[in-house]
């Protein structure tokens, strides 16, 4: 067996990359909550903006200056594709949404391998490899700025939605939209408001991202049932659920990869998901079909 | 009154909560074999409740179904289709890609395995409600009327002893419902037993023998259509407290 | 779904389809595009495994990996770890597929799980498969199954394509066939019916979950017939190979393209993207991805502007024709 303190290093490095899966998880429960839809592109957006924040650090903007031009330019470009993409393309139908969102992962992610190739691209940042001696245990540096990021995004997130009167309609529609759209709310704009900020919480979570991992036009992947699987078990649409689902499964990972070994450890990702699916489905998937 | 009579369908005692609200509580009611049965009851009084109860789409808290002898309180709604039990929808659930014959088809099988014997069926159930002339459109380019008359279609088409009407003449407009009256006299003049909730209390008390009122989750009446109408218990529950009073008095008064 | 009542109008077209494509080696026996056809009709045969569930009953699954890759990995076992007879072992293989396919449709729909969920479901157990695979050394790890090369028909190898391409033609004939019939049976109208309206087949009679059981397992049996068919042509397959998203995706998109819920719809489907592909290799080169950039982008166009794919719009077309003439 392993040592406590091996053991609770394990937890805290689990806490530092759960914040972040807690960030993308946010975004997809987000979309999920108002538009009642699965983005099944969220992966690839993930990854679209890990290029973007790369190439703006090949253009000497450090990633940390980068997501705060990302996280505007991300958010326009969700809107636009949720306006004018899949909201027309899908006619309503969750199926339709599904298979667009698909077709839109896809040509992203091989536009990305047709682009950029196959290489696996990492940044060097002066901070990279800075650490907190704790004693026990070391904790990097861009690792604790990710966990502090994070949290920091989803509580501003938290404000937009609870403070501001986009904030209100976005929950308002999310409530009930036909009774929204009956008091004035322009649902379709709200719609694209909401998927412009789940884009946006992907921008900074790939700029928090950046420095401690590496690019790769199929890294987004690894993220897409990781974060589905935050949202089920956060319960469908929590942004608060999101957070500590994060946490959670961000621990889970990286103790299974302790116990299990580098190749096994995502397993345990993806045996909770279908647990949680088998197991819960009652006020998860309700009655929507 | 059934009692005493052939019974079909009697329900005992059956409750059904949804977290802290009684939705139906402690109801009893029977169906007699052969007779068109009535529910009524003003809105929220847990009519759609007691009906899925009966086919299957909701499990009881509480209390027995029982058809033809045994209870059939936990059976899947397939299972209640199985043992003669059909229903249509308030709100129509056709199959939307499919065409009117293919749509009754679907009913027709139950009893049916071969394609062409369900279709044979098809096409004689569906003019018998009056869709001889549409049996190879699309379902979705049907009128309302027309969605009624095919969900009546289908469940017909599973040759069921009891059939359960869920407003099957709510949404169609006075002469519509007199095309479709008659036809579900029809219905119950081929054997089938009929239960019906419905809004259309003209119809109601045209076509049901027994009726059987529901308001707060219980049966607060029971009886033929006049004698419904007459009690104050029933008048209380439509219109408000003190109604019946209120109406004896102008009766009174318009009399002296 | 019209259920003719003339045999030769039902059973005809998918013979004659066979027929013309079967003479093909026979008029231009070009090696390359003989492994072209083979490779389109493997993916046709996933594409009808998937059509079942998702064409007719309406079940998208995102999954169809699991069984494809069951199927391959079953097949390439069997022969270098047992020594078992190669036909044995294809048996064997698609055996093992619809059983996956039965508990993946047990647990999934006794939980309830429709529509985005059912889709996500199956995703992940492909994944568990596949990390499964591409970690267990049973399965030969990252390093993948190579079947040892031994020309012999009774090894199920052959020297020439015509001959893989026959047997390809023949199994995607023969679920062509089995299709149709299930159009006309009871069963097909029932898994149609589960498709369109859930509820309402259950107030019919339906036994819902019996029917999607049947549909996932006949379904799985099919794609895992492809996968196994992929590991004897090939000879080789990995995790990636057998159990990645690739295939899941292909599974799913031919018979979107072609036409959801029809016999001629996964087969027209899986040629047509793999003629479009290879066009594209043509024009562009070998830029790894463009391909399926262009099927991403042609899974948004058809579900937005041709939801009943190209047969959809063949009908369409003849209904206009027909229109114009009378």
């Amino acid at each position: 067996m392993f040592a406590p303190d091996i053991i609770l290093a394990a937890v805290l490095n689990g806490l530092m990359t759960g914040a972040v899966y807690a960030l993308t998880a946010v975004g997809l429960t987000l979309v999920y909550g108002v538009l009642h839809i699965i983005n099944f592109a969220h992966g690839a957006i993930l990854t679209a903006a890990m290029f973007a924040a790369y190439f703006a650090w090949k253009a000497g903007i450090d990633p940390y200056i980068a997501v705060f031009g990302l996280a505007p330019l991300f958010f326009g470009a969700g809107y636009a594709v949720q306006r004018y993409v899949i909201g027309p393309s899908s006619h309503g139908e969750d199926r339709n949404i599904l298979l667009v969102t698909l077709g839109l992962s896809i040509v992203i992610e091989n536009a990305l391998l047709a682009g950029f190739r196959s290489d696996t691209r990492t940044i060097d940042v002066p901070y990279g490899f800075s650490v907190i001696d704790l004693g026990f245990t070391f904790l990097s540096v861009p690792r604790v700025v990710a966990f502090g990021a994070s949290c920091a995004a989803a509580a501003l997130l938290w404000g937009i939605l609870t403070r501001t009167d986009t904030g209100k309609a976005i929950r308002a529609v999310a409530k009930e939209k036909l009774g929204a759209s009956l008091v004035g709310i322009d649902v379709a704009h709200v719609y694209a408001v909401t998927f412009g900020l789940g884009a946006a919480c992907l921008a900074v979570a790939a700029c928090l991202l950046l420095p401690t991992f590496y690019v790769h036009p199929r890294v987004g992947n690894a993220y897409v049932l990781v974060a589905f699987t935050i949202v089920v078990l956060g319960g469908m649409g929590s942004v608060p659920g999101a957070l500590i689902g994060g946490l959670f499964i961000g621990v889970v990972e990286s103790l299974s990869g302790l116990f299990l070994g580098e190749s096994l450890g995502q397993i345990g990702i993806f045996l909770i998901f279908i647990l949680v699916l088998l197991v819960r489905p009652t006020g998860l998937f309700g009655a929507r079909a | 009154m059934t009692a005493g009579g052939d019974v079909i369908l009697s329900v005992e005692n059956a409750s059904r909560r949804f977290g802290g609200l009684l939705a139906v509580d402690d109801a009893s009611m029977t169906a007699g074999r052969g007779r068109i049965t009535g529910l009524i009851g003003p809105n929220g009084a847990g009519k759609t409740t007691l009906f899925a109860m009966i086919s299957g789409f909701i499990e009881p808290t509480a209390g027995r179904i029982v058809f033809e002898g045994a209870d059939i309180a936990a059976l899947p709604p397939h299972r209640r289709a199985i043992a003669g039990i059909a229903r249509t929808f308030q709100i129509v659930q056709p199959f939307a890609g499919l065409s009117v014959r293919d749509n009754i088809a679907v009913g027709a099988h139950l009893r049916r395995p071969g394609r062409e014997h369900a279709l044979a069926r098809a096409d004689e159930v569906g003019r018998l409600v009056g869709l001889g002339d549409k049996l190879d459109d699309p379902a979705s380019d049907l009128t309302v009327s027309g969605r009624k008359r095919l969900e009546l279609a289908r469940a017909l088409a599973t040759d069921p002893k009891l059939l359960l009407l869920d407003e099957v003449l709510a949404g169609l407009n006075p002469s519509e419902v007199r095309d479709v009256v008659p036809v579900i006299r029809s219905i119950r003049d081929t054997g089938v037993t009929i239960v019906m909730v419905e809004h259309v209390m003209q119809a109601v008390m045209s076509l049901c023998e027994d009726i059987f009122v529901l308001a707060q989750g219980r049966i607060i009446a029971r009886g033929g259509p006049a004698e419904v109408t007459r009690d104050p218990k029933v008048v209380e529950a439509y219109l408000g407290h003190g109604a019946a009073a209120r109406l004896v008095a102008r009766e009174g008064a318009d009399h002296g | 779904m019209r259920g003719q009542a003339n045999p030769v109008r039902a059973y005809g077209p998918i013979l004659l389809m066979a027929a013309v494509l079967g003479a093909l080696p026979l008029l231009a026996a070009s090696n390359t595009l003989l492994n072209a056809m083979v490779l389109a009709l493997i993916i046709a045969l996933a594409a009808q495994g998937w059509n079942i569930l998702g064409g007719y009953g309406g079940q998208f699954s995102f999954g169809h990996a699991a069984f494809f890759g069951m199927g391959a990995y079953c097949t390439a076992i069997l022969q270098t770890r047992f020594g078992v007879n190669a036909y044995i072992a294809f048996a064997a293989a698609v055996a093992v597929g619809s059983l996956v396919g039965l508990a993946i449709g047990y647990l999934s729909f006794r939980s309830g799980l429709r529509g985005s969920y059912f889709a996500l479901g199956t995703l992940a157990f492909a994944e568990v498969f596949r990390i499964l695979a591409n970690a267990s050394a049973f399965t030969g790890g990252a390093a993948g199954v190579l079947i040892k090369l031994d020309v012999r028909p009774e090894t199920f190898q052959f020297a020439s394509r015509a001959v893989y391409f026959w047997i390809a033609l023949g199994l995607v004939t023969a679920v062509m066939l089995v299709n149709r019939w299930i159009e006309r049976s009871r069963f097909g109208a029932w898994l149609v019916a589960i498709r369109e309206n859930e509820d309402a087949a259950k107030a019919l009679g339906v036994d819902t979950f019996a029917v999607k059981l049947k549909a996932i397992t006949l379904s799985a049996a099919i794609t895992a017939v492809s996968g196994a068919f992929y590991a004897q042509y090939f000879l080789f397959l990995d995790a990636g190979i057998a159990f990645g998203p690739w295939i899941s995706v292909e599974a799913l998109l031919a018979p979107i393209i072609g036409g959801l819920g029809t016999v001629f719809g996964p087969v027209i489907g899986a040629l047509g993207l793999h003629f479009v592909s290879e066009m594209t290799r043509h024009v562009t080169g070998r830029i790894p991805g463009i391909d399926l950039v262009l099927y991403g982008a042609l899974l948004v166009v058809m579900v937005a502007f041709a939801r009943d794919g190209i047969i959809g719009l063949l009908m369409k077309l003849r209904a206009r024709l027909a229109g114009g003439r009378a």
